[in-house]
């Protein structure tokens, strides 16, 4: 496995959010997670980067656990993506900057091997035109076009995805989904929490539904999505289906 | 076709035209009131004369500028120096009171009691203190009164700027740390590449302002000695009982203050246009 989480726990206050929250990925697999607001998802999420730290439990990468106090967050971090809801590119530099920070300041490459790199990137999501624009020039499909490749160029085991399209208009949410259908055709291992189901349902290995902080329900999309065994499932499908997102 | 604007646009613009040129008619009918106001009534006063002869006088003027360009020089060679230590110092100060971790309580709790003594310490005190109350101490190799006094003003000006600098570090939005840690950086780095680049453009304003205000209180330095402009004015307004020196040196610290001043709005205008355009 190359993601295991164990009995995870994480309150805020007297807010239990995760609670005992179990969930292993395969290498090359695509995780969906589905669940309503507060459910968990942005949290286990943020955990596993180590942006947030947990309160009980265990994670492993690769058979290393990461949670261990000992262990050194800022290198389990560059083994692992984050892409966030609202891009969280840094509006001070251009996209070409942003792509290039961590892979010169963090990984010690050559400036021009980088920006190299970075180009070729740019060039296959067809942002090579925009590598000098500042954020604030560009649209929100293609801020976040940016923000998958910044995380993409640091070479991450795992691909942590959140909500990265909730932030977008409608008619730029296509733009983003195939680069990350490309992203699993090439069998880059990604964790990806979401609302939209029929996306969920193309491009993942296995759905997890979420309910109060633990994986209520998971399984092949067809079964979770289409046949749920937990009525908590089906109770939240009912809803999506009536709000008209499936 | 060529776009022909309507007549009913036509009317607009022509009333609108009509409307600006009345503004500025009665703009310029009001200044020309209060000026006249003015200047009838200083001049009208009974003791304007011989206050024109002992602020206004073109002779004695005439007489003491070298002198006071002279120490104007000094002046500004004290705030190019002061004023780089300064926003230096005030830097390292509101990074050291970010530092997170119980190992950095020292030096938190350290930057934290300068700020928060330095902001309320008179100037004037800190300046008695630091050119009078050091060579006291006889030790050798004390400096000289100026740099003393000038470690006066930095120190004073540092904590001002320390709180501006950690406003604006403040203002910096979290997820942008979350962001660069994201991709690995480390805490310094995110700081350094992330963080600061953004805080400072945000304060930059603020910033240039108390260089301005800094301009000015560079002048307090003759209470330990120094002769600097105001010093030199003072010297002629003892010699000839006649208090033009110091209006000299008042016009000539307005001038020297302007391109700051300049550069402060222009910087200000920027930063509300960048702010805007993300939008």
């Amino acid at each position: 496995m190359l993601l295991e989480c164990r009995d995870v726990r994480k309150v805020f206050g007297d807010h239990v959010i995760l609670d005992g929250l179990t969930l292993d990925v395969a290498e090359h697999e695509v995780v969906a997670l589905i669940g309503a607001s507060g459910s968990g998802k942005s949290t286990l999420l943020r955990c596993v980067n180590l942006l947030a730290e947990i309160d009980d439990g265990t994670i492993h990468l690769d058979g290393e656990e990461i949670t261990d106090p000992r262990a050194d967050a800022d290198r389990v971090r560059q083994r692992i993506g984050l892409v966030f809801q609202s891009y969280n590119l840094f509006p001070h530099m251009t996209v070409l900057d942003n792509i290039t920070l961590a892979p010169v300041h963090v990984h010690g490459r050559p400036v021009k091997e980088a920006k190299e790199q970075a180009l070729q990137w740019l060039d296959r999501v067809g942002l090579a035109d925009r590598s000098g624009a500042y954020p604030d020039r560009l649209s929100g499909g293609q801020q976040q076009r940016v923000a998958i490749v910044r995380a993409l160029v640091n070479n991450p085991r795992l691909l942590l995805l959140d909500e990265v399209t909730s932030a977008l208009d409608p008619e730029l949410v296509g733009e983003v989904l195939s680069m990350i259908r490309d992203l699993k055709g090439e069998g880059m291992t990604m964790v990806l929490a979401t609302h939209e189901m029929g996306f969920a349902k193309q491009v993942a290995d296995r759905v997890a539904f979420l309910d109060s902080g633990r994986v209520l329900e998971q399984g092949p999309p067809e079964q979770v999505l289409g046949d749920p065994v937990e009525a908590r499932t089906r109770q939240f499908l009912k809803r999506i289906i009536e709000a008209g997102r499936l | 076709m060529t776009y022909q604007p309507s007549t009913r646009q036509q009317e607009r613009i022509a009333y609108r035209r009509g409307r600006a040129v009345r503004s500025v008619l009665l703009a310029a009918a009001s200044t020309a009131v209060v000026g006249i106001a003015l200047a009838v009534g200083i001049t009208g006063a009974p003791g304007w004369k011989r206050v024109k002869e002992s602020f206004f006088d073109l002779d004695t003027a005439q007489k003491y500028l070298p002198q006071i360009l002279e120490g104007l020089w000094l002046n500004l060679k004290l705030l190019v120096v002061c004023a780089t230590l300064a926003l230096a110092l005030g830097l390292l100060v509101a990074v050291l009171r970010t530092l997170r971790g119980p190992v950095f309580f020292p030096v938190r709790a350290l930057a934290t009691g300068y700020t928060y003594s330095f902001r309320g310490l008179p100037l004037i005190i800190v300046l008695y203190l630091f050119a009078f109350g050091i060579p006291g101490l006889r030790l050798k190799g004390t400096p000289d009164v100026l740099v003393l006094g000038a470690a006066a003003i930095i120190v004073t000006y540092g904590a001002y700027l320390a709180e501006v600098f950690r406003a604006g570090i403040e203002s910096v939005h979290p997820s942008q740390i979350a962001a660069a840690r994201s991709l690995g950086l480390s805490y310094r780095q995110a700081m350094r590449h992330v963080v600061l680049p953004q805080a400072v453009r945000r304060v930059a304003p603020p910033l240039l302002n108390d260089t301005v205000a800094l301009q000015k209180d560079v002048g307090l330095i003759s209470l330990a000695g120094p002769i600097d402009a105001i010093r030199a004015a003072q010297i002629g307004v003892a010699q000839d009982a006649d208090f033009t020196p110091y209006i000299v040196a008042g016009v000539l610290f307005v001038l020297l203050a302007l391109p700051l001043i300049a550069v402060t709005d222009v910087v200000t205008l920027r930063a509300a246009r960048r702010q805007n355009a993300g939008t």
